[in-house]
Parts: C-alpha cells; sequence; structure tokens
C-alpha cells in the first residue's frame, strides 16, 4: 500500500518532467521566456536595488556625505546664472557654486558634488525625503517653508525681487507695472511668484488674466510665442530669460519690484551641525570678499600677518575654527580656491562677467551700500 | 517530512497541509497579515516622517485661502476663495475637457472609421494615413504640436482675425459673442421643453401607427420644426429677450463675449484627434464584424443603402462598439490630465499647485487620485447602461 | 429514324470575350474607385483638394526648404531676426536636430562614455533581431542571452562603477536611451506582475481576488501622471528615514506599477479563452496550482496574447514621455529643453525638434504594431480547424 502511493508519486512527478520536456520542445519561447522574465525581474530588481538605492543612516548628514564621498545638492532644471547645465551638462551658476563651496569645505575638492535638477514641485520632497543633501534652488525664504515644511534656511545668497518684462515694441505705451490691467501674465506655477502675482493686482484693484505653466522653459515658450502681454518672475529671472528669447532686445524689464524674493539654500530641520556648515559656508564667502580674498591670491594671503585673514584661512597658529565646525582648518582656503569669494561668484555667474549683467545693486556688501553681511569668524 | 507522513500510511487527502480549504485559508491569512503590515510599515514612515519634518497634516488646509488665480473658472473664484473651490474649479474644468473631447473625439472617430471602409480609394487611403500616424506618436506631442502650432499660426490680438457674428479668432484664443438673457426668456428654455416633448410624443404615436398600419409619418423633420419652431415663436412672443454681448478691442486683449482660451483649444483638438484615431479603428472593426450577410438580406428585402446601414449594420456594430469605446472614453478622460504641459488648470494642475503652495503631498495625491477613480467609474458606469440597452436581447 | 440535327447546340465553348471597356483598365479602377456616385465624386474631389493643399507644403517645409547643417540659429532665421534666410522663408530647421543629436539620445550622458550606451544599443539589436525572425534556429539560448544576460550587462555598462568603468549617475542619463530604457525594463518588470495580478484575479481565494481586483482597477482608473506624481512625490515620504530612491528608480516603478495592472487585464483575457478543459486535464494528471498554470495554461494563454502584450508595450513607450512631467528628460523632454537654448532658438526649431521626436516614437511604435500583426497572423495559422 505504502510503496504503492510512493511508486503513484513517483510515476506523476516522472510525468510531469515529461510534461514539461514535450510542452518546452512544442513552445520553446514562451514557456521559457516566461521563465526568463521572472528571473530577469527578479535581477534587475536586486541589481537596481544595490545600484540605485543611496541610504543615508541617521546620524549626520555630514557623516553620511563623507561616507558617500560626495554632495548631492538639488538645483533648477536650468536658470541662467543660477543653476543651468551648459553643452557637456556641466551645472554653472550661482546656486551651482554655492553646492561646489560646500563641497570644497568638506571633501577640500569642488568636484565631489552632484547634481538633482529638481522642478518647483520636487523640490522640497527631494529635500526632505534625503534625497538630496542640500537645496540650492533659487528658493525664496518664507516663514511657513522654514515652519511647515521642514526646512531649514541657511542665509540669503541673493537678495531679490519679483517684476514684470514686458515686449516694448509690441506694447509701446507700457512703462509701469501699473499699466498692466487686463494683461496676460505668464507665471510658473507652485511658487511664491504666482501669489505675488495675484496680491498685487489684488491690491491695484486691477484685472489680469493668468497664464500659468509648469516649467520654465514651457513659460518661456508662451511668452516669446506672444501667448501673454507680460512675465513675472524673480528679477534676476527676468534678465536670464530674455537672453533666452528670440529678439531679446525688444522686452524691457518693468522697474516696479513687487514683493521681497530672497533666495538662499536650505537644508534639512533638525540637523544643526549641517546647518551650520551650509550657514559659514555662506558667510566665509563674504567674509573673504570684504577681507579681499580672492580665488587669484587666496595662497599669498596664507602669509599674511592680518588676525582676521589669519583666523578666516585658518593660518592664526592653535586656530580651530574649521575643526569646530567639523571641517578642516583650511575650508576657507579650500571654498575660495574653487569658486573665489562670493563677489567673484556674482560677477561670475550673473554679474558683469556674464551674459546677465545684472549690477550689485542691493547684493553689494554692507560695506558698499547692500545688505550682504557676513558675521565675523573668530 | 512529507515522505514520512505518507510512509506512516495516512490518506493524503486527509493530511491537514494537503487539504485545498486549509491551505487557501492559510494563504489568504498570510497575504492580509502581509499586507497590514506593510501598510502599517508605510503609514508608520508617513507618520514618522511627517513628524519628523514637521509638515502639517490633515485636510485642515482645504478650508484656507488659496491665494493664486485660475484662469478658467467655471464657477466664480478669486485668489480668496479657498483650496476646496480651487480644487472643484479643477475638477470643473477636467469633467468639461473630458465631455468637449469625448463629444468631438466620437464624432471625428466615426468619420474616419466609416472612411476606412469607403468604396473610394482616396478617401481610404486619407483615413489610413491619419490612423497611422495619430495611434503611434504619444498624445503628449500630439498637445505640444497643437499648442506651439495654434499659438505660431494665429495672429497677435491687434492684429486679430474677424470672423462671421463678430467674433474674433487671435492668439489669446476664441472669442465669440456672449448670449445674454434678458427679462422673459425663460418662455423660450418653457418652449424648447415643450417641444423636446411634444417630439417624444409625436414619435412614439408614429412608431404605434406604424406597426398597426405599416403607414410611415416623417417623425425626423416634425421633431425639427418643433424643436426650432417654438422656441423660435416664443422668442419673437417675449419681445426679443436676446441681446449679444461682442467681444471689444481693448489695451491689451479683447474683452467681453464668451472666450475659448488657446490651451482649452488646442487640448481639446489634440486629445479627440488622437483618441479619433482609435475610435476609428474601432468602429471599422465593428462595422466588418457585422456578417455580410446581414447586409445582403437586408437588402434582399428591398431597404436603401441609408436604411441598411441605420437599421441593419449600425445597431449590430454597436454592440461590438460600445465595451472598447468605454475604454477609449476613459483613456480620453485620463489624458486630459496632460493638460498640465500646457498650463490648462484641470484637476492635475490644480492639485499639484495646491500639493505645492501647502507642501501636503500625501493629501494632495490622495485627493487626485480618487477624483480620478470617481470619474472613471461615472464613465464607466453610464456607459454599461447604454451597452444594457444595446445588448442583444435573446429570445 | 432520323438522327435528330442538333445543330442549334454549339458543339464548342464560345470563346470569353474581355470584358467591356467600361470594366476593365485603370478608367475602370477610377470609375469604381473615385467616381462610383456624386457623392463619391465631390468626397473625391475635396480628397484631392486636401492633398494638393497639404502635401506640398509639407514637402516644401521638410525637404526643399528644409536646412540640414548648420553651426548655429543663423542658419535657421531670416534676415530681419538676424539670419541668412530671406525674409518669408520658411523651412525645418533639421540643422537643430544634426547638432544636438547627441543629446537627444543620451541626454547629458558624459561624452567619453557614449560608447557604453551605443555598444548596449549594438548588443541589443544583434540579439532582438534573430529572435523576431521566426525561422532563426535556438531561440531559447537568444531569450536567455536578451532578456537574462543583456539586462545584467547593461546595467553594469550604462551605470559604471565596477572594471574601472567611471560610475554615470541617473540624472545624467536622457533622450532616448531613457525612453527606451524606461519602457523596456518596465515592460520586463510589469510582465510577471501582470502574471501574477491575472492569476490572482481568477483565484479562487475571495482576499486575493479582491485584492487584485481592487489593485488593477484603481490602477487603471486613475492616469499615469497620478500614479508619476504618487511615485515622485509620494513613495520617498513612505520609506524610512535615510532610505532613498533613485529619481529613475522612482519613475521605473511608477510606469511598472502602471503597466502591470493594463497587463493583468491582457493576460486575463487569454486566460479566459483557455477552454476549460485545458484546466481540467492538468488537474486530472495531478499537476498541482503552479505546475498546471506554468505548463499548460499560461503558455498557450500568453501566446493569445502577444499581440495585446505588444500593443501595451506601444501604450507605455508612448507613455514614458510623460516622465517629463516629472522632470526627468526623456527624447521629448531633451527635445523640450533645448528649444530653451538661445544658440538655436528661432521660430523652426520648436516644430521641427517635434516632428523629429514624432518620427522617432512613430517609427518604433509602427514597427512594432506591424511586427504584432505579422506574429498573429503566423501564430493564427494553429488555431484554425
Amino acid at each position: 500500500m505504502q510503496v504503492r502511493e510512493w511508486a503513484l508519486k513517483w510515476e506523476l512527478h516522472s510525468q510531469r518532467k515529461k510534461i514539461k520536456r514535450r510542452l518546452a520542445a512544442g513552445a520553446p519561447v514562451t514557456e521559457k521566456g516566461l521563465w526568463v522574465m521572472k528571473h530577469i525581474a527578479i535581477g534587475i530588481l536586486g541589481a537596481a536595488a544595490l545600484g540605485f538605492m543611496a541610504s543615508a543612516a541617521s546620524a549626520g548628514t555630514l557623516d553620511t556625505v563623507k561616507q558617500k564621498g560626495f554632495l548631492q545638492c538639488g538645483v533648477s532644471t536650468g536658470l541662467a546664472g543660477f543653476s543651468a547645465p551648459d553643452d557637456k551638462g556641466d551645472w554653472k551658476g550661482i546656486d551651482a557654486d554655492f553646492c561646489r563651496a560646500v563641497a570644497a569645505a568638506v571633501f577640500g575638492d569642488a568636484s565631489k558634488v552632484k547634481f538633482t535638477p529638481l522642478s518647483a514641485k520636487e523640490r522640497f520632497t527631494a529635500l526632505q525625503s534625503g534625497e538630496i543633501d542640500i537645496l540650492s534652488r533659487n528658493t525664496t525664504w518664507t516663514s511657513n517653508r522654514d515652519s511647515a515644511l521642514g526646512l531649514d534656511f541657511v542665509g540669503v545668497t541673493y537678495y531679490d525681487g519679483q517684476g514684470f518684462m514686458i515686449n516694448a515694441k509690441k506694447l509701446p505705451g507700457v512703462n509701469s507695472a501699473l499699466q498692466l490691467s487686463g494683461a496676460a501674465v505668464c507665471v510658473q506655477s507652485g511658487t511664491t511668484t504666482e501669489l505675488n502675482l495675484a496680491d498685487y493686482f489684488k491690491k491695484n484693484k486691477m484685472e489680469y488674466n493668468p497664464v500659468v505653466f509648469e516649467k520654465l522653459e514651457e513659460v518661456n515658450a508662451a511668452y516669446d510665442a506672444g501667448r501673454c502681454d507680460a512675465y513675472t518672475t524673480d528679477q534676476s529671472g527676468l534678465y536670464g530669460i530674455r537672453l533666452t528669447l528670440s529678439s531679446p532686445a525688444d522686452h524691457v524689464v518693468l522697474p516696479e519690484i513687487i514683493s521681497k524674493e530672497p533666495l538662499g539654500p536650505a537644508v534639512r530641520q533638525g540637523d544643526d551641525q549641517w546647518a551650520h556648515i551650509a550657514r559659514w559656508t555662506y558667510f566665509a564667502l563674504l567674509n573673504a570678499e570684504e577681507a579681499g580674498v580672492t580665488q587669484a591670491n587666496v595662497e599669498e594671503m596664507k602669509t599674511s600677518t592680518d588676525p582676521n585673514i589669519q583666523r578666516l584661512l585658518g593660518t592664526e597658529p592653535d586656530g580651530k575654527y574649521g575643526a569646530d565646525l567639523g571641517l578642516s582648518n583650511d575650508w576657507v582656503v579650500n571654498i575660495v580656491k574653487a569658486v573665489g569669494n562670493y563677489g567673484e561668484m556674482f560677477e561670475r555667474n550673473v554679474g558683469s562677467g556674464s551674459p546677465l549683467k545684472i549690477a550689485r545693486g542691493i547684493n553689494a556688501l554692507w560695506t558698499k551700500g547692500g545688505l550682504q553681511y557676513g558675521p565675523p569668524i573668530r | 517530512m512529507a515522505s514520512q507522513e505518507i510512509l506512516r500510511g495516512e490518506p493524503s487527502r486527509g493530511s491537514f497541509i494537503n487539504d485545498p480549504r486549509i491551505r487557501s485559508l492559510f494563504f489568504q491569512t498570510l497575504v492580509v497579515i502581509l499586507l497590514f503590515s506593510s501598510i502599517w510599515w508605510i503609514v508608520h514612515n508617513v507618520i514618522e516622517n511627517l513628524q519628523r519634518l514637521h509638515i502639517a497634516s490633515g485636510f485642515g488646509f482645504l478650508k484656507s485661502r488659496a491665494g493664486f488665480d485660475i484662469s478658467d473658472t467655471p464657477i466664480t473664484y478669486t485668489s480668496d476663495s479657498t483650496y476646496f473651490r480651487a480644487l472643484v474649479v479643477g475638477l470643473l474644468n477636467t469633467i468639461i475637457i473630458a465631455v468637449a473631447g469625448i463629444v468631438l473625439a466620437t464624432v471625428v472617430g466615426f468619420l474616419i472609421g466609416i472612411g476606412r471602409l469607403s468604396q473610394n480609394w482616396l478617401i481610404r487611403k486619407i483615413c489610413t494615413v491619419y490612423v497611422e500616424v495619430f495611434r503611434n506618436i504619444p498624445p503628449l506631442l500630439v498637445i505640444f504640436f497643437w499648442y506651439s502650432g495654434v499659438l505660431a499660426v494665429l495672429p497677435p490680438p491687434r492684429e486679430s482675425i474677424h470672423l462671421p457674428f463678430g467674433s474674433f479668432l487671435n492668439q489669446r484664443g476664441f472669442y465669440l459673442p456672449r448670449v445674454v438673457w434678458g427679462d422673459g426668456s425663460w418662455l423660450i428654455g418653457v418652449a424648447l421643453l415643450l417641444a423636446i416633448a411634444m417630439a417624444w410624443f409625436v414619435a412614439h404615436r408614429a412608431r404605434q401607427r406604424q406597426l398597426a398600419t405599416g403607414q410611415q409619418f416623417p417623425v425626423f423633420w416634425t421633431s425639427v420644426a418643433l424643436i426650432i419652431g417654438l422656441p423660435v415663436l416664443a422668442f419673437l412672443l417675449g419681445g426679443m429677450p436676446l441681446t449679444f454681448d461682442f467681444p471689444k478691442q481693448s489695451t491689451f486683449n479683447l474683452t467681453g463675449g464668451f472666450w475659448i482660451k488657446p490651451e482649452f483649444l488646442s487640448l481639446l483638438l489634440a486629445l479627440s484627434f488622437y483618441t479619433a484615431a482609435f475610435i476609428a479603428e474601432i468602429v471599422r472593426a465593428g462595422i466588418r464584424g457585422v456578417s455580410k450577410g446581414q447586409t445582403e438580406a437586408a437588402a434582399a428585402l428591398g431597404l436603401r443603402s441609408g436604411p441598411i446601414l441605420r437599421l441593419v449594420v449600425i445597431p449590430q456594430a454597436m454592440r461590438i462598439v460600445i465595451p472598447p469605446l468605454t475604454s477609449q472614453y476613459l483613456n480620453l478622460t485620463k489624458n486630459s490630465s496632460l493638460a498640465i504641459a500646457i498650463g490648462y488648470p484641470d484637476l492635475t494642475a490644480t492639485a499639484g499647485t495646491v500639493l505645492n503652495q501647502t507642501g501636503q503631498a500625501v493629501e494632495g495625491v490622495f485627493i487626485m487620485m480618487i477624483a480620478y477613480l470617481v470619474l472613471s467609474l461615472v464613465t464607466s458606469f453610464v456607459m454599461n447602461i447604454v451597452n444594457a440597452r444595446m445588448a442583444l436581447v435573446e429570445r | 429514324m432520323q438522327e435528330h440535327d442538333m445543330s442549334w447546340v454549339r458543339t464548342e465553348m464560345a470563346l470569353a470575350q474581355p470584358a467591356p471597356p467600361t470594366e476593365r483598365g485603370a478608367y475602370a479602377w477610377v470609375r469604381k474607385n473615385l467616381i462610383g456616385s456624386v457623392g463619391d465624386t465631390i468626397l473625391t474631389v475635396l480628397g484631392i483638394a486636401i492633398v494638393v493643399w497639404v502635401l506640398p507644403q509639407i514637402v516644401n517645409w521638410a525637404f526643399i526648404n528644409a536646412v540640414w547643417t548648420g553651426p548655429d540659429r543663423t542658419v535657421c532665421t531670416t534676415a530681419s531676426q538676424g539670419g541668412i534666410q530671406p525674409d518669408g522663408w520658411t523651412g525645418a530647421c533639421w540643422a537643430f536636430v544634426n547638432a544636438k543629436f547627441g543629446q537627444f539620445m543620451f541626454g547629458t550622458y558624459p561624452v567619453e562614455e557614449r560608447w557604453r550606451p551605443i555598444l548596449v544599443a549594438i548588443l541589443f539589436v544583434a540579439l532582438l533581431v534573430p529572435m523576431l525572425i521566426p525561422r532563426v534556429p535556438r531561440k531559447g539560448l537568444n531569450a536567455l542571452l536578451l532578456f537574462v544576460a543583456l539586462p545584467i550587462v547593461a546595467f553594469f555598462l550604462l551605470v559604471g562603477g565596477v572594471f574601472g568603468l567611471p560610475h554615470v549617475e541617473t540624472p545624467r542619463w536622457g533622450g532616448l536611451l531613457v525612453t527606451l530604457s524606461l519602457s523596456f525594463v518596465g515592460i520586463a518588470v510589469s510582465l510577471p506582475m501582470g502574471i501574477v495580478l491575472a492569476l490572482g484575479r481568477r483565484s479562487k481565494m475571495p482576499i486575493i481576488k479582491w485584492l487584485c481586483v481592487v489593485f488593477i482597477e484603481t490602477v487603471r482608473g486613475i492616469p499615469l501622471i497620478t500614479v508619476l506624481f504618487f511615485a515622485s512625490v509620494m513613495l520617498p515620504l513612505f520609506l524610512p528615514e535615510g532610505v532613498s530612491f533613485d529619481k529613475y528608480l522612482r519613475a521605473l516603478i511608477g510606469v511598472s506599477l502602471f503597466a502591470a495592472a493594463y497587463m493583468a487585464e491582457v493576460i486575463r483575457g487569454g486566460l479566459q479563452a483557455i477552454p476549460k478543459g485545458q484546466y481540467e486535464g492538468a488537474d486530472s494528471l495531478g499537476l498541482g496550482y503552479w505546475q498546471k498554470m506554468g505548463l499548460i495554461v499560461l503558455p498557450q494563454a500568453l501566446k493569445l496574447v502577444i499581440p495585446g502584450i505588444v500593443n501595451t508595450f506601444i501604450g507605455m513607450l508612448k507613455d514614458t514621455s510623460l516622465v517629463l512631467i516629472i522632470s526627468m528628460f526623456d527624447l521629448l523632454g531633451v527635445v523640450k529643453q533645448n528649444f530653451a537654448d538661445p544658440n538655436w532658438a528661432t521660430p523652426q526649431t520648436p516644430k521641427s525638434g517635434l516632428i523629429f521626436a514624432a518620427f522617432v516614437f512613430w517609427l518604433l511604435c509602427f514597427g512594432m504594431s506591424r511586427y504584432s500583426m505579422y506574429t498573429e497572423r503566423r501564430l493564427d495559422t494553429g488555431y484554425k480547424r
């Protein structure tokens, strides 16, 4: 009885094998394809998990960044002067350079940074989720973003304000934003700009017709095609965008500034050490400019006897301002060597050394009547 | 060990492990446990993440002021309205584009589908080229193409194209005169309702008469006369209470009148032309699915080609056509979410803005999903009713 | 008895006369196909009018007036816009496509590393072509190489970071590389998922059945954009602190989940088409559930739904263009991104770029749909009785 059952089982088993073989001969592609598909899926998922998953220990952002060997920096999808890829895919602009400065401070090597282009919508989640270590993407510092979105702004790398641009050739009589009643206005969605625009027209009891797009390139294209009369965004952005239009000379930026737009980098809330590093990188850039330390003269400045410069460049005997931050003592030297001081960064990317030709204005140092003021390193 | 159990001589059917009911219970419990633990894990993570990052949660934000403006507002909406109202505006815009798109796509699709079966070689080829081109490119590309095409072809507002009846066409859209209803216009509405009721009654009686005596009655023309004639009569009697608001040139744009924006126009054209290619194929398959014997039998009964198509072929073809047509309607509704790419404020676009202004991603995506699910369910429900009425009644 | 004279009956067949002139030759064809009736004639005239109106414009724009090469925007702009073309000129700016071709194919993949995706593409084509031609032998080995070996090789080649290959992070991928890799990997992942879901939906266990139904119907009821939003903004919040996915992987998860639901319905159609006798036959042989499905039912069902799977794949290839909405740059995304390049911003650039992208998509999708029709016809013969 038992033996018979055994035999039966065995026979079934061999029969299955036979069926399998027969089927394999009859429909080789599909059956094998199926088996194969199943296995690739597993293989790919496994490999992908190894290759793509970035795991950050909850320790501290600095340790994580050091451990993985590079800084992951969130930038815009392309805004000339702030963060835009060139033909070779290298990111250029103030925001991109700020990330390089942080990388230089942490690693002594400005090339140890990787950029993630983010839309306005994704930028906060990307930072919250740890996909990026720092968000340097012309983002306006507001109370709500500081408090409710889990961000921590480290400073204002560019003081900006929202303005309007119009096509002066098509609208010859318009020279003030207050004449824009009834106009169609192009604006990017999900930005503070969109809210300021609504407030401004409401306050001045004017009508307008919003033409809203998700992406900067789409707003640019629509404005260039004549879909709207006016384009509104941060003034610095307007200058950058004007260059990409088909006939830049026809367009003028109107004088009104309708809002405060302090643009700056942000880090995740709750990691003070990391916030300090980002914040003091920014202050170091300002202090370097104030002390006259530039990319060209930083090496000879190391021999300076000015205690202020010594403290800044870490050459002061037994000074350990860098080490206190969790960095090396020559961190400022590395920063300035990589990207120059704040003034150099500004002029190269948006100022006279760039096609944008934006004047320093309120972004000048406090000593020159501007708002950029770096607390002392000591 | 399975082999030992068998050696012990237990009947395999009675084995605890081999009982299909127990197995099924075991697997289902396992799945439920796995499911709930992973849901618990996700919810736990979300709550922890939100707390750690100090992100607000809950649906309280729906009642706060939106602060942004929307370009197309079927209901009153200003930047002072709530987020909830902004979402409703988005939902209404989605419904408008979906309904308009479905109507246009059906008309174009049926024309092209019938054209592909035409006797006429040239028409057949043109329709084939249309179908093969549109079926094989992404809808998003079609939308971009229409949008940049529409913007590139049309003139700026100061050089608007003047069309008959005081309408204008320019880069900012299509301006039509708007009907302003005056006092006494309710009479027209009543007349229209009355006319529809009478037309239905006439049709009913005519059918009864045809069944009883075989005599036919020109129902179609009578109905047309009723539906047009009665409201016109009421309009004249009511002292012509209608006025028109014509669009006028102002500093920047035209003002007044009824305004269709280029975003809506290009989205509508793109969606319906894209979907029409699929509908055309469905219609073609449907008509070819009606066997030739049906047509020949109808011809043998002495019906002419018009009635053959109307009374014999189309009712049978519809049975094949409706189920895939439903899924095309659903696709069109879902594809309308591509509006976000050209700035038409549909549900996805407004919900996206709300999500971004409030930072509450979980709630935003949740609202989006639920809204689309409900829309899909409603469309399927309506089409199922139509399908049930069309289905073959087996005797 | 006098023999009847049957001379009035012909003894030989009459010679076949040629059809009357109205029923043969070009004239008859025209009469039958173009001017059969008054309505037909009107339609023909209309059709000719459309063709005569549209075709010369297209040919002129795309070929005769088109600019094929050039260093920057001046070749594609008219004199009044600051270019070299005469005023009033319109024509395709293929020079733009030409100049940006590398980006359209690979995005910002480092130039010196582009041999890697090219090598993958060559391997892919070399393995795919014999797979598609029914007469070529060794399908099994071929499938093994194409579906197992190639993805692994491709993964290491494209991502790098091993064997001395520099690591290329996914934000630098772009163009056709992203379009094809997303849809190919997506289909490879969604097919097994779809099979499991379809089996689940037909399962006799109520809980599993309803879970599958809810998943399938929910995903089919919402647009892909919502799924991609879900993957790009919500997924990061689902994971514990510090763990995060690459954006490319998130898009891949979104696309695969979406395709799996559609795939499940296609496969369910195939499962339902298998006669009950096949299931019962398998049961009577004593096969277990997975053996029954894997050896008897699925091979037949999958064969039946190959056209449906290809159609899902075509849909997926088209749908990958939506990833541009979550700022990833597939072919369409890269093309659109380059409209903003001040060196190439001309009124003709967007049209030319979009038509190029449309042509590439069309070529891929049309090719696949033709192949699917061919397979359908070939496989059909086996089921004719």
